[in-house]
């Protein structure tokens, strides 16, 4: 089956949902809500999203390389959901540092209450 | 070396040990006077510091549950930066039997080690245990001995005796969710001389180990992941401390 090309409708609501997603991405960052070095992959992961639904004949060709006949959408699809995993992931090495940075804080805390407490017990 | 001449002190390590943390913490100081007790309360829900504080013991207590790694790390740290040039750590639970201290003293005070590990299963030591759990053992051992290129019988054994240097390393630098296991590990790949020695433990009086059966499967196989990865570090375990 030769490729059928992406449908424009299709090609207008993926457009549309993606610029909601830069846009509310955007809005999260103005107002101080999402940290730059949080967001860049969240910004980027729509800006691809937008690039690919608005120009059809790139997705299409896009589509054509991956060996993806017959509806080149689903192209879509996958982009999205590798950056997903991307993000996801990126989130399991930022808890992982947070968890860390917590045991570190909580052992200076200990230690210095137990500090003060020996320098009180001698006065 | 003697003893005596030097700053020593016992790190233990206690979870909800109000039972069992008075006697472990008196055990320790009629065995040697001189001997400094760290108790370090790991988040315990339970008069575990108060009961330890009252039995003439410092006190660390953090203000949450760090797990065994974390906890053990404090005492290492508490150790470090108060100068001391001995520790010995033992848990808190009364297993570890003080009266057996001087055989795991004995290789570091020789300047033989600078770890020395009281192991069940060295020849002599007599322990028994469910089977499963002694697979779960020998598997651990034949990996480490494999990694470490030294045999070791016991990977899971908190008994152990500390100079300066090994302490500096845990103190800066220590594996928080199997600290045993990939402790020895670690300190083997930093050229640190590691001893075992072959000790009895005691079945503990009050309260359950936190192991159950379950749990001691998905523990192996994250210790399994945890000393796979290992393998492709340079340092053994990520520097946390800038």
């Amino acid at each position: 089956m030769i490729a059928d090309g992406t449908p424009l409708k299709v090609s207008l609501a993926a457009t549309a949902a993606s610029l909601v997603l830069v846009l509310v991405v955007f809005e999260l960052i103005r107002s101080r809500r999402l940290r730059e070095r949080y967001a860049l992959l969240w910004l980027l992961t729509g800006i691809v999203l937008v690039v690919l639904s608005a120009w059809r004949g790139g997705l299409n060709t896009i589509a054509g390389w991956l060996g993806v006949r017959g509806y080149p959408p689903a192209v879509l699809f996958a982009v999205g959901l590798l950056f997903v995993i991307l993000v996801l992931l990126h989130y399991s090495t930022v808890i992982s540092r947070l968890s860390d940075q917590n045991v570190i804080l909580a052992q200076r805390l200990a230690l210095l209450e137990t500090k003060l407490d020996e320098r009180a017990d001698r006065r | 070396m003697s003893a005596d001449a030097l700053r020593r002190i016992a790190i233990v390590p206690a979870y909800n040990e109000e039972h069992n943390i008075g006697r472990v913490v008196d055990e320790l100081r009629a065995f040697d006077a001189g001997l400094h007790v760290v108790v370090v309360s790991d988040g315990s829900a339970d008069r575990t510091a108060q009961v330890a504080a009252a039995h003439g013991a410092h006190v660390v207590r953090l203000p949450f549950n760090l797990g065994i790694g974390g906890a053990v790390q404090t005492g290492f740290r508490y150790a470090f930066e108060n100068g001391y040039e001995l520790v010995v750590r033992c848990d808190g639970d009364g297993q570890h039997d003080p009266s057996e201290l001087p055989a795991v003293l004995a290789p570091v005070l020789a300047g033989e080690a600078d770890i020395a590990v009281g192991s069940r299963f060295v020849e002599g030591a007599g322990y028994r245990s469910s089977p499963t759990r002694r697979i779960g053992i020998r598997l651990l051992a034949w990996i480490v001995s494999a990694i470490a290129r030294q045999r070791v019988t016991d990977t899971t054994s908190g008994f152990q005796a500390l100079n300066r240097k090994a302490l500096e390393l845990f103190a800066s630098d220590y594996p928080h969710d199997y600290p045993e296991v990939e402790g020895m590990v670690m300190t083997i790949k930093h050229r640190l001389r590691l001893r075992e020695v072959p000790v009895s433990m005691r079945e503990r009086e009050h309260g359950r180990s936190s192991i159950t059966a379950l749990r001691s499967i998905y523990y192996m196989a994250k210790v399994l992941v945890a000393l796979f990865v290992g393998l492709f570090r340079r340092r053994v375990v990520p520097a946390e401390d800038v």
